[in-house]
């Protein structure tokens, strides 16, 4: 197989020229600088360079960054609140968290993200709904925070639920044995616990949402692999768009392993299989 | 709101929605079976004694893993036509990105699956005069798999459900038909709620069933 590419990684590298002084002054010097400064110019001012392309990448990790973020905070919130509703004992309560989970679980993400985007806003109150679509700045940002969030804390509040059911019930009769209240050994015995138990699935939750921002593309949130792909169709260098990208996700997923993993260590709970030894 | 929604419009797009759906499901099932066959040999590399199978399956595990299916898609899609020399088309290129990206993660389940069969009876089947491979075929993978059965089948109720970010590629499964229906008639509201009804039940169903397989199924 022969392939017929021209690498130019110089693509990703170059500015504006109007950015850049050096590219205009060398121009304007003779002489001895003139290889150089012939060289730095066709480096900024090639053909290919007519978009500030590492801005671009910037700014599309930035937002990925921002949005998985966002949504995680409404993950990690929502998706307790409704791991815990599963594990009380009133049935309503129990059953409406358990409607949830299966219908946030069973609908494609992309299908979700569809009827945040344009079906919801048309079922609002006129006001609400025209406030959305009119006055609402950044509408598309929101609406994947929202649609991220409440997707992914259907499967935290299964980790949480399961973190819960894992705790032996001895621990919840010694809490109420001891006067505290049902809320009280929630918050002190049950979700401490819990909460350290389940990090690791936590952890790859947490991932799932950074890569999934990527799906707020389709309603045209200019995030990581957006900003790739619009850098491949305007400059045809798309093996040196995507592998940035690529480079890219794969980094913060490094780093938010290998955090995750010190993290897991400080606050692994004594005893356990995972502290080894006894 | 819900009083002008209109059944007609559905009813009409129904032999697109089904088009569409045979997409879905033809994907679904190439990346399932491509998916395990793949994701098993990947398996076997990265529990394999030489270091160069294990470190390339862990490494190729870990790069899909950390990437975005819809990255995956794109990068197939706009890189597979440099690398052959000519177009292939959108479906193949789909096709080639949800194999290779399934196998990763079929490579993980299956992996621990291989891993929850305890060594003795590796060592049995040495014993009685089985080759490595003979022990590995006929009596690790056989009980692995039954062990799997139940994760491979959610795995494959989560891929049902990703086939729909083909719509990135334009690719006519059944979101994408959907989609096309809702702008052509300018009916948002009866399409997207018609596609969201249909995954939920068809997942509902099978979630259902895979609960009560994994209760039959325990060891």
């Amino acid at each position: 197989m022969e392939m017929k590419y021209n690498w130019d990684w110089s693509v990703l590298l170059c500015r504006l020229p109007e950015d850049d002084p050096t590219g205009t002054s060398e121009t304007t010097f003779g002489g001895t600088t003139a290889t150089a400064g012939g060289a730095a110019q066709t480096f900024d001012t090639g053909a290919d360079c007519a978009q500030p392309y590492l801005d671009w990448i910037v700014s599309g990790l930035g937002w990925t960054v921002v949005v998985a973020c966002c949504a995680w905070v409404i993950t990690i919130s929502l998706g307790s609140v409704i791991g815990v509703s599963r594990t009380v004992n009133q049935p309503m309560v129990r059953a409406i968290a358990t409607t949830y989970v299966e219908i946030f679980r069973n609908i494609p993400l992309l299908v979700q993200m569809f009827i945040w985007f344009f079906v919801v806003p048309e079922l609002l109150p006129e006001d609400a709904g025209r406030w959305v679509k009119r006055e609402l700045p950044l509408p598309e940002y929101w609406t994947a925070i929202v649609c991220l969030g409440m997707y992914h804390a259907s499967r935290t509040a299964e980790q949480v639920r399961a973190g819960i059911e894992s705790i032996p019930l001895g621990q919840t009769h010694a809490g109420l044995a001891t006067g505290l209240t049902r809320v009280q050994v929630y918050r002190y015995i049950l979700l401490p616990v819990s909460y350290r138990i389940i990090i690791p699935p936590l952890t790859s939750d947490f991932m799932g949402i950074f890569k999934n921002s990527s799906v707020a593309l389709t309603i045209g949130v200019m995030e990581l692999t957006a900003q790739s792909r619009q850098i491949a169709e305007y400059t045809f260098n798309i093996f040196e768009a995507f592998t940035v990208a690529t480079v890219l996700y794969m980094m913060v997923t490094l780093i938010v392993v290998t955090v995750m993993r010190v993290v897991e260590a400080k606050v692994r709970i004594p005893g356990t299989i995972a502290m080894g030894g006894g | 709101m819900f009083a002008d929604f209109d059944f007609q419009v559905i009813v009409e797009a129904a032999p697109i929605l089904w088009r569409g759906m045979l997409i879905t499901l033809l994907l679904t099932a190439v990346a399932i079976v491509g998916g395990i066959l793949f994701g098993t040999v990947l398996a076997l590399m990265r529990l394999s004694r030489f270091m160069v199978l294990s470190v390339f399956s862990g490494r190729y595990v870990d790069a899909f893993r950390s990437t975005p299916l819809i990255l995956v898609i794109f990068w197939f899609y706009f890189a597979v036509p440099y690398v052959v020399g000519r177009p292939i088309g959108d479906l193949y290129s789909v096709l080639i990105a949800f194999t290779l990206f399934e196998a990763a993660y079929y490579c993980e389940i299956i992996r621990a699956g291989i891993q929850s069969i305890r060594q003795p009876q590796v060592h049995a089947g040495l014993a009685l005069g089985l080759s490595q491979w003979q022990t590995t075929r006929s009596i690790v993978l056989p009980q692995a798999f039954r062990n799997m059965v139940p994760v491979i089948l959610t795995q494959a109720i989560v891929l049902f459900q990703d086939t729909s970010l083909v719509y990135v590629v334009g690719l006519k499964d059944f979101l994408t038909a959907a989609d096309l229906v809702a702008t052509r008639d300018n009916r948002v509201l009866e399409l997207y709620l018609t596609a969201a009804v249909v995954y939920f039940v068809l997942c509902f169903i099978s979630s259902m069933w895979v609960k009560r397989l994994r209760r039959q199924y325990a060891l």
